[in-house]
């Protein structure tokens, strides 16, 4: 048996993401709301993309991230 | 669509796109400026209503780096998301899709490029792309060729807007074939906006005098050497040049013919 502290030290523990093109690590069992608080992109107009589908804003919270799940996240720039 | 002949003096319609009014009808870009300051600054020297935007990924880095909502607000302005930079009907759906999940907004400017030394647009792509947009329930503004066949094949798929360039994105060289411009806004049933190849003043004159509903333009501004006096400059252009559109210009004539009387002359 392993316990809790070696449990959450596997491989199974942490998440290994995609997020616009850079690699990236969370927790197990983060969801859509918690990377978004992690980049510090809280309340900003931005729109996320999951495995190239759109999550809706309203389902950030309930949107659990999967190891290997591609991420992109956009918002609004200068442009012509 | 042809204003002059329904008009009473004094008067003029506003600029309207899929049932929204503008009282200008210049048009902005927000890309190429130093700041976004001064990008906020010019936009209010235009006089514009509407702006394109981009949607680009998030610099993840830097989630502090200024953003242009906090210099030009969603709510005073009209975004107008583009789709700069994608060269299949997929790229610019997918680009648009994140636009409105971001915005809110379904009032788009689609632009399909083909080469990147000419940026003209992929027009068989661009129809493709404008269906699809428009059954996903977009309201497509769109960038297009001169060519006034494609223009009324988009305007038949229900695009709002028709967007012809009038010389190559960020050219500068002015209108390049003012008969095609002509007959597209002769045939169209939706709004003609001038997109792209405006250098100065004048070219936006050109555009509306040809009886074009308005002028998109982003670099004549942002690379002028002061970028808030062009914006004002521009602002001018389009009143004057829809002004004179309005007023009916006189007939060009071979000889000259005098403006004092001839008769009592001593």
């Amino acid at each position: 048996m392993t316990d809790v502290r070696t449990h959450e030290r596997s491989s199974e523990a942490v998440l290994q993401l995609t997020v616009n093109g850079e690699s990236r690590s969370i927790p197990a069992g983060a969801k859509i709301a918690d990377l978004v608080a992690d980049l510090k992109l809280d309340g900003r107009k931005i729109a996320v993309e999951r495995n190239l589908e759109i999550v809706p804003r309203s389902l950030y919270g309930q949107t659990a991230l999967e190891d290997g799940d591609r991420i992109e996240i956009v918002a609004f720039v200068g442009g012509g | 669509m042809d204003d002059a002949t329904t008009l009473k003096p004094q008067q003029d319609a506003p600029l309207v796109v899929a049932g929204r009014s503008f009282s200008s009808r210049l048009i902005i870009g927000t890309g190429k400026y130093e700041t976004y300051a001064l990008n906020a600054e010019a936009l209010q020297a235009s006089g514009a209503e509407m702006i394109t935007v981009a949607v680009r990924r998030v610099n993840l880095s830097d989630p502090g780096e200024p953003r242009l909502i906090d210099f030009i607000s969603p709510e005073d302005y009209t975004y107008l998301p583009n789709t700069a930079g994608c060269f299949t009907g997929e790229d610019a759906i997918r680009t648009l899709r994140l636009a409105r999940e971001a915005g809110g907004w379904n009032l788009v400017k689609l632009e399909v490029l083909s080469d990147p030394k000419h940026l003209y647009p992929d027009m068989a792509e661009t129809l493709r792309a404008a269906e699809m947009l428009i059954a996903d329930g977009f309201e497509v503004m769109v960038y297009c060729s001169d060519d006034p066949v494609y223009a009324r094949k988009l305007e038949e798929a229900g695009c709002c807007a028709i967007m012809p360039l009038g010389a190559p994105i960020g050219s500068g060289l002015g209108i390049q074939n003012p008969v095609n411009i002509r007959l597209i806004v002769e045939q169209s049933g939706v709004p003609v906006i001038v997109d792209a190849g405006v250098g100065t003043a004048s070219d936006a004159a050109v555009a509306m005098e040809l009886g074009c509903d308005g002028v998109l333009m982003n670099t004549a501004i942002a690379e002028a050497k002061d970028p808030v006096r062009m914006a004002r400059a521009m602002r001018h252009a389009v009143v004057a040049g829809r002004e004179a559109y309005l007023a009916g210009r006189m007939p060009k004539k071979r000889y000259a013919d005098p403006s004092s009387p001839l008769s009592g002359l001593i």
